[in-house]
């Protein structure tokens, strides 16, 4: 039993990750019906971006809190990777904006193989480990839980619910709904629909760069092919609980990182990814719109 | 028109300096970490930075300059271009053709037959080593490729983004197959095809009911299914390993490429041992197939299925109330592209003597499926010089050794590969959204055949 609940609370912490890429994915797709491959290496970017500030802070202010140096890995993360994905958006995918569906696929295929390599260039190609900056851990009965996995939660939770509140709750939100269900109309009633899709960019690369981040506190290492799988695993996580759907993004990121990490843990560690995708193709067979996501209306 | 609406009204080199200024700042803010600061490992393992702002400055530069070139001269230069073709009246399309134009199949095909006799006459054996193996097989590889995944994307409107799932279905198992029982490569290429072709109908059939993204999606994952059992199932593909010495294709069983063997076919004929004569052969190969493909692409387009395919592209609600069997068709549109997928990886295994898992990853299916998009979907053409473009253009970057001259000893031009080839498919889709060949000419017509624009035609709807 401890063992299982101790699973559990790894699922959650991998979950909470996939989720925040997650959404990314689902708020692009709902509002211009594109797959941003690109994503997965925002996340990336975001997780570099926070390796560097990590890197200047700490040699610069050799005693720096570390929750200021957290907030500020995260802070830079998000402004970093708002304005790449905002600059990529303008420059590869909003003249295909109304083109046929499968170009701005390309262009993000081939922006997420730009990016990648665009940091292996840069960067190097070689694994960049960091010192740990969370060591604390919590024994509760036979339990073991790192300050890192409850702040990971605690920032994801957080920042769901702010997210959740601009979305459901403030003008910008509206419009980003308004555009959602139709882009026209949604202009003709004087919604700013390009500067909307910018905003929505620029709000799913924040949330990756956070995840980014904490995936880099997490595992203490940063790679350039990092935004592959992660990327896909969120993507994943999208269509699973249905894509478009926020609520699903966040379910399905939950539900990816607890089957992996009990996967792992009850079956063999060789097989979790194969067992992600299978319980991905399961779940569509019989719901094929995903777990929340809206049935799709023939209309001829 | 005077002169000076052409090179610069004010108001125009104002906005460009403008837009100049613009890009200059935000690629500033965007490459100062990434560019601007360096990473690297010191003596200890820790890891450190430094800065590099000279590289940021030229970034910068390069951006702000091409933005206020672009704004400022480019772009009126190019309007200017087009309103004066508008105005002459002239069209662009013009009915006759040039000789060149109207013959070009059988031009490139004439070309292809004589091509490795061709690079053997001009640089000899050694030399052409390189131009036969490195440039005439390995494009001619992803030729198959795209045209037998155009089956599924362009004619039958599938997004399948796990494809490489069936190349590496055929590849092992010829390898497989040849190394445990010995079978011959004349045996194995149909037995790889039919095996893809089944793992086609497997993964197709789940996925049935799906469309559009939720296909994508579930294919890329079967894609990394199978790559994953391949990585893992160490028993019998030996891991990540990989599988190597697979056997050679023989000349139709008559004589062997093997060198050591009794009915070698240097000995046979005389010729002095080079391994030049193999790759030639095998560059005929991969020509009858791509061949083939074509082919049977272009007789099933005329066929009740193909029509089927293409009709279940555009409408497949009016297909069903048609009476079309939806999940045949769909069924049959996957296994045949698996079949040539399957066929390609057969003829992969035997030319590089070696698979491993590192071959079939997901970057294979999406290089794939660009060069499908990029040549224009449904163009068996346009395919072609997507491929030859794209695959061809990285492939002679790792020949540019003499741009170490240029950049220094340090540079080495294989580390661009990829981020060009990323930037080339960014590129061309933004200037060419429906590929090199950008005209169809439907299977069904009226009165006359005639070509037109691809807008027409609704692609990678599942």
């Amino acid at each position: 039993m401890e063992y299982f609940i101790q699973q559990l609370i790894n699922g959650l912490t991998l979950g909470s990750i996939y989720g925040l890429v997650a959404i990314g994915y689902t708020m692009v797709y709902g509002i211009i019906g594109m797959i941003n491959f690109a994503h997965g290496d925002i996340f990336m970017l975001g997780g570099f971006a926070a390796l560097i500030v990590f890197l200047i802070a700490t040699s610069f202010f050799a005693g720096i809190p570390v929750a200021l140096l957290l907030l500020l890995m995260l802070l830079v993360g998000m402004l970093m990777t708002g304005l790449w994905n905002w600059t990529i958006e303008r420059v590869a995918y909003r003249p295909l904006r109304g083109s046929f569906r499968l170009a701005p696929l390309i262009t993000a295929i081939g922006m997420s193989i730009v990016l990648s390599n665009f940091i292996q260039v840069t960067q190097g190609p070689r694994n960049k480990p960091i010192p740990p900056m969370v060591t604390d851990v919590f024994h509760i009965g036979g339990i073991t839980i790192s300050l890192k996995q409850v702040l990971i939660v605690i920032i994801t939770a957080v920042l769901l619910f702010a997210f959740w509140y601009i979305v459901n709750k403030t003008p910008l939100g509206r419009a980003q709904r308004a555009t959602e269900q139709d882009r026209k109309m949604a202009a003709l009633l004087g919604v700013d629909v390009d500067r909307t899709i910018s905003i929505t960019f620029i709000m799913g690369a924040a949330l990756a760069a956070v995840a980014g981040a904490m995936y880099l506190m997490y595992y203490g290492v940063a790679s350039f092919n990092d935004g592959f799988i992660p990327g896909v695993k969120a993507f994943t996580a999208a269509v699973l609980g249905g894509i478009g759907s926020l609520p699903g993004a966040v379910l399905g990121g939950l539900l990816i990182g607890l089957i992996e990490s009990l996967w792992s843990a009850y079956f063999s560690i060789a097989y979790k990814d194969v067992a992600t995708f299978a319980i991905l193709a399961f779940v569509l067979i019989f719901k094929p719109t995903g777990i929340l996501g809206r049935p799709e209306v023939e209309k001829v | 028109m005077t002169a000076a609406t052409e090179t610069g009204h004010p108001s125009v080199l104002a906005k460009a300096v403008r837009e100049g200024i613009f890009a200059g700042v935000i690629s500033f803010l965007m490459f100062l970490l990434f560019v601007g600061i360096e990473t690297y490992q010191d003596i200890n393992n820790a890891l450190v930075w430094r800065t590099r702002w000279g590289l940021l400055a030229i970034f910068v530069l390069v951006a702000a300059v091409g933005r206020f070139l672009t704004v400022g001269f480019i772009k009126p230069h190019l309007d200017q271009r087009k309103l004066a073709k508008a105005k002459s009246g002239v069209l662009e399309i013009s009915e006759s053709k040039s000789f060149f134009h109207r013959h070009f199949l059988k031009i490139a095909l004439i070309f292809l037959l004589v091509y490795p006799f061709l690079s053997l006459l001009i640089v000899g054996k050694q030399g052409s080593l390189k131009y036969v193996d490195n440039f005439g097989i390995q494009i001619l590889i992803y030729v198959m490729l795209a045209w037998g995944l155009n089956i599924v994307v362009g004619l039958a409107g599938l997004l399948d983004l796990g494809y490489v799932a069936f190349y590496a279905v055929g590849a092992y198992s010829y390898a497989l197959l040849s190394s445990y029982f010995g079978f011959s490569f004349w045996l194995l290429l149909p037995m790889s095809g039919i095996l893809a072709a089944l793992w086609g109908v497997i993964l197709g059939f789940p996925v049935l009911r799906l469309r559009g993204d939720y296909l994508a999606i579930v294919t890329l994952a079967f894609g990394e299914i199978i790559r994953l059992v391949l990585i893992n199932w160490t028993d019998v593909t030996k891991g990540t390993f990989g599988i190597s010495g697979i056997a050679k294709a023989s000349f139709f069983g008559i004589w062997s490429f093997d060198t050591g063997s009794a009915s070698s076919f240097v000995k046979a004929w005389g010729l002095s041992p080079s391994s030049v004569y193999y790759k030639i052969f095998l560059f005929y190969i991969i020509l009858a197939l791509c061949m083939l493909t074509a082919y049977v692409t272009i007789q099933l387009r005329r066929m009740p299925i193909g029509r089927a395919w293409e009709a279940l592209r555009e409408d497949e609600i009016a297909c069903r109330s048609l009476g079309i069997n939806t999940v045949t068709t769909k069924l049959t549109a996957f296994a045949t592209g698996a079949m040539f997928g399957g066929f390609a990886g057969a003829f992969f295994a035997t030319r590089q003597g070696f698979v491993s898992p590192e071959s079939f990853v997901f970057l294979e299916s999406a290089v794939i499926l660009a060069i499908v998009v990029l040549g224009g979907m449904g163009s068996l053409t346009g395919i072609a010089i997507a491929a030859m473009v794209m695959v061809g253009g990285t492939e002679v970057l790792r020949e540019m050794s003499f741009l170490k001259v240029v950049f220094g000893p340090d540079f080495t031009p294989e580390l661009y590969r990829m981020l060009l080839f990323g930037l080339a498919m960014i590129i061309v889709m933004l200037f060419k959204p429906r590929g090199f060949v950008g005209s169809r000419e439907p299977t069904a017509f009226l009165k006359e055949r005639r070509a037109v624009s691809g807008s027409f035609t609704k692609e990678g709807h599942g």
